[in-house]
């Protein structure tokens, strides 16, 4: 782990200046930011631990926790509100059993919503894994998440 | 390609690319953008080049162009046939070995993939013909269609780096700022400030070293234009850029960008490293002594860094808490030191004006607002995309003459500019002009160019809640009237989409409203109960119904709502009771279905599954 971290701070030339970035690329080596990471980061950057922490905990790229294997976000822009995003959410947490932010417990699932993906075109989107699906529609996540392992109420005959 | 040594071997070098370029070849053109790639358009550039291959197609005389965004994303993914301008829209993987055949070998049209007007049933081939594109005037986005941002040469093939090439070629930094403030470039990202103002107040600022900073922080929910630029012409921006620092004296700029926008990380960032190997970028800029160079800061997800001092907070490696503003950005921005600071649009606007001249420039748009800008026009719209419009256009040109009205036949309710810190606009005002002076008239404001389209179906009490609930998240917390107070004003929103509001709660907004607007620093806050007082004051029939009736209008909040079946539409399909997941809805098949209200949970799943409309939301 301390030779990824100091290889991905020496990219920056261990500007604290990059501090943004340099957690951003901790955390898609680890997809989280791992606790014995940010003191590795500490000390080779300079910069006290406390300090990370507030950066980690004010923006919301960052988690403090292991995400799920499969990540789910729903975008929640203004667009994807309107066309009814808020009714997909409510189907995803209720099967999924998580509140968005959340990891399931036994680390299957992340589900978390984004402020607009800019597709809104799409709207409303559901982006599994990295790959956008839009024009969601609960049958359409239902289906989705029946591809994921979970149990769902589907209509099996349309 | 060798580094250029001055704006006349950039002059040479645009020559050659340009005598090797046949313009009667055959050109397929694939957006790439972000919207049409979500739609499988990476797909079908694939298919493109195996099919090209196996129907042994010359590629000296077929190439394919995978460009970024168009625009209409409603009707993508977008191929457009060159030097015919045939446009084909919705492609599938499936229409590719035809086209190829057909259009790309033959010139033959295929008539199901062209622009169908739904009004006349017309085919429309070219996509400048469109409807959706005839009003539009797209100066700084049309460009998108013709290059692949990818490539330096394309973008030096259609005059880029031209503006450039001019300012280094004998204009003086005071001449060029002199040139902007003429064209009177407003700041796109919503504020309209002027642009030559702030350019002229970093140059003569003391201190140094000054900065410039490109604003692609786009966080307005429903605004896309900055990304669709950045990824789609990115050195339009970069010319931009480079042109401020000229004017400003600078040699260091930064973009900072929102880590959501993967691609136009992307795109900006070849496109640095490919400008700085032409000698465009870096030390000694075409020969002229002039050094400059660009970083790009990816954001961390939090929506008030798109405010300058907040912003630049962020690329200090700091949390992004905004500061007050009696000293400005242009004396102490960035590491204290004088900051320029521009969005996307506006620096894309720079190479336009230097080229074709403030006067010129000056001929578009109104009395105090002139140019064009780019709205992504989204929610409840027909033709969901990008438009860029001349400033001074009407709302309802926007929304019906490109925008093709609201779906299904509905009613137009409102339209939302100006983002979380914008207003909900009503019928009423569909006929105002839109520039920088007249939403803010009416309680709305531009802001960076969202305007999400609402109609019947929309609760306007829910909408408002929405904002408060997103500004209610990023909202910093430094001043605590914008952390408590959005959290209090939501928390009563909540309470009157519940149906416990009570009319003192209208109240209680209001003066609770201006008392955030007083007293906190930055304009997230602001700006955080526009959204509230717009809709408060122009749908207040809506609130009182959701307090007085416990009714919601549009059928949206849960708590005051009931599903029903229609007896007279319910064929007896059974599909509700298929997929209500608590089920709810029961009956016998080919008899009316009914819904248990105990059980039923309001989360559409049977309205949605129902094909005969018989389920009644009131």
């Amino acid at each position: 782990m301390e030779a990824k971290i100091q290889t991905i701070i020496d990219k920056y030339g261990a500007d604290k200046g990059f501090l943004v970035p340099i957690l951003q690329d901790v955390q898609k080596e680890f997809k989280y930011l791992p606790r014995e990471a940010l003191t590795h980061v500490s000390v080779y950057l300079g910069v006290p631990i406390s300090r990370l922490f507030e950066v980690a905990t004010f923006y919301k790229a960052f988690s403090l926790t292991p995400r799920g294997k499969h990540e789910l976000s729903l975008c929640l822009g203004t667009a994807c509100h309107v066309r009814g995003a808020p009714l997909i959410g409510d189907n995803i947490e209720r099967t999924l059993g998580i509140k968005a932010g959340e990891t399931s417990s036994d680390l299957e699932f992340t589900f978390e919503t984004v402020n607009c993906l800019g597709a809104c075109a799409l709207g409303p989107i559901l982006v599994v894994d990295g790959e956008y699906h839009g024009n969601i529609s609960i049958t359409k996540s239902n289906k989705i998440l029946k591809k994921l392992g979970k149990k769902v109420q589907i209509d099996e005959e349309n | 390609m060798k580094r250029i040594k001055s704006p006349q071997e950039l002059e040479k070098l645009r020559k050659e690319i340009q005598a090797e370029r046949d313009p009667n070849k055959s050109c397929i053109a694939i957006c790439a953008g972000t919207g049409c790639l979500a739609l499988g358009s990476d797909k079908i550039i694939a298919a493109f080049k195996k099919e090209i291959k196996k129907q042994g197609v010359d590629t000296a005389v077929t190439t394919i162009r995978e460009t970024g965004c168009p625009g209409f994303c409603e009707q993508g993914p977008i191929v457009v046939i060159y030097p015919e301008e045939i446009c084909y829209l919705r492609v599938t993987v499936k229409d590719v070995p035809e086209i190829l055949s057909k259009t790309v070998v033959n010139k033959e049209v295929i008539e199901r993939l062209v622009y169908k007007d739904p009004a006349s049933g017309e085919r429309i081939v070219k996509d400048s013909e469109i409807p959706f594109y005839r009003k539009q005037k797209r100066y700084v986005i049309g460009n998108n269609i013709n290059i692949d941002p990818k490539s330096l040469e394309d973008y030096i093939a259609t005059g880029g780096y031209a503006a450039l090439a001019k300012v280094l070629n004998g204009m003086s930094p005071e001449s060029v700022i002199e040139e902007i403030i003429k064209a009177n470039l407003r700041g796109r990202g919503g504020g309209g400030f002027p642009a030559g103002w702030k350019w002229e107040a970093t140059r003569k600022a003391k201190g140094e070293p000054k900065y410039l900073i490109c604003n692609a922080d786009e966080g307005d929910p429903g605004a896309f234009m900055d990304r669709a630029l950045l990824e789609g012409s990115p050195h339009s921006v970069l010319e931009g850029m480079i042109i401020g620092a000229y004017a400003i004296g600078c040699g260091q700029g930064y973009i900072y960008v929102r880590n959501e926008y993967p691609l136009a990380v992307e795109n900006a960032t070849l496109a640095l490293e490919k400008a700085r190997s032409l000698g465009l970028l870096g030390d000694d800029i075409l020969g002229s002594g002039f050094n400059f160079d660009i970083k790009i800061n990816r954001g961390g997800g939090a929506f008030v860094c798109g405010e300058s001092s907040a912003l630049f907070a962020s690329i200090e490696g700091r949390t992004g808490e905004p500061r007050a503003k009696y000293v400005h950005a242009t004396d102490r921005g960035l590491y204290d030191k004088p900051t320029d600071l521009n969005n996307v649009e506006t620096w894309a606007n720079v190479p336009l004006i230097i080229n074709k001249g403030a006067d010129w420039y000056r001929t578009i748009g109104t009395e105090n607002s002139k140019g064009t800008k780019i709205f992504a026009l989204v929610g409840k719209i027909n033709n969901t995309g990008l438009v860029e419009v001349p400033m001074g256009i009407t709302l309802r040109e926007i929304i019906y003459d490109i925008g093709g009205g609201i779906p299904h036949g509905r009613k137009f309710k409102a339209v939302q500019t100006g983002g979380p810190s914008g207003g909900c606009i009503p019928e009423q005002f569909l006929d105002m002009t839109v520039d920088f002076d007249e939403l803010a008239k009416i309680g709305s404001m531009m802001g960076s160019g969202g305007m999400i389209v609402m109609d019947d179906h929309n609760c306007m009490v829910d909408v408002a809640r929405y904002f408060l609930k997103f500004l209610e998240e990023e909202s910093c917390g430094k001043c605590t009237p914008c952390r408590e107070g959005v959290y209090q004003m939501r928390m009563i929103l909540d309470k009157i989409t519940e149906g416990k509001g009570t009319m003192e709660d209208l109240d209680t907004i209001e003066w609770m409203g201006q008392a955030i607007i007083d007293g906190s620093l930055c304009a997230l806050g602001g700006t955080a109960p526009n959204p509230v007082l717009s809709t408060l004051k122009y749908f207040r029939h809506e609130y009182e119904a959701h307090i007085k009736d416990k009714k919601c209008p549009a059928g949206v909040c849960k708590a005051l709502i009931t599903y029903t079946i229609d007896p007279e539409k319910c064929t007896g399909c059974d599909v509700c009771a298929r997929v209500c997941p608590t089920d709810a809805a029961t009956g016998k098949k080919k008899e009316v279905y009914t819904i248990d209200q105990e059980k039923c949970i309001k989360c559409g799943a049977c309205i949605e599954g129902c094909n005969f409309d018989a389920v009644i939301v009131s």
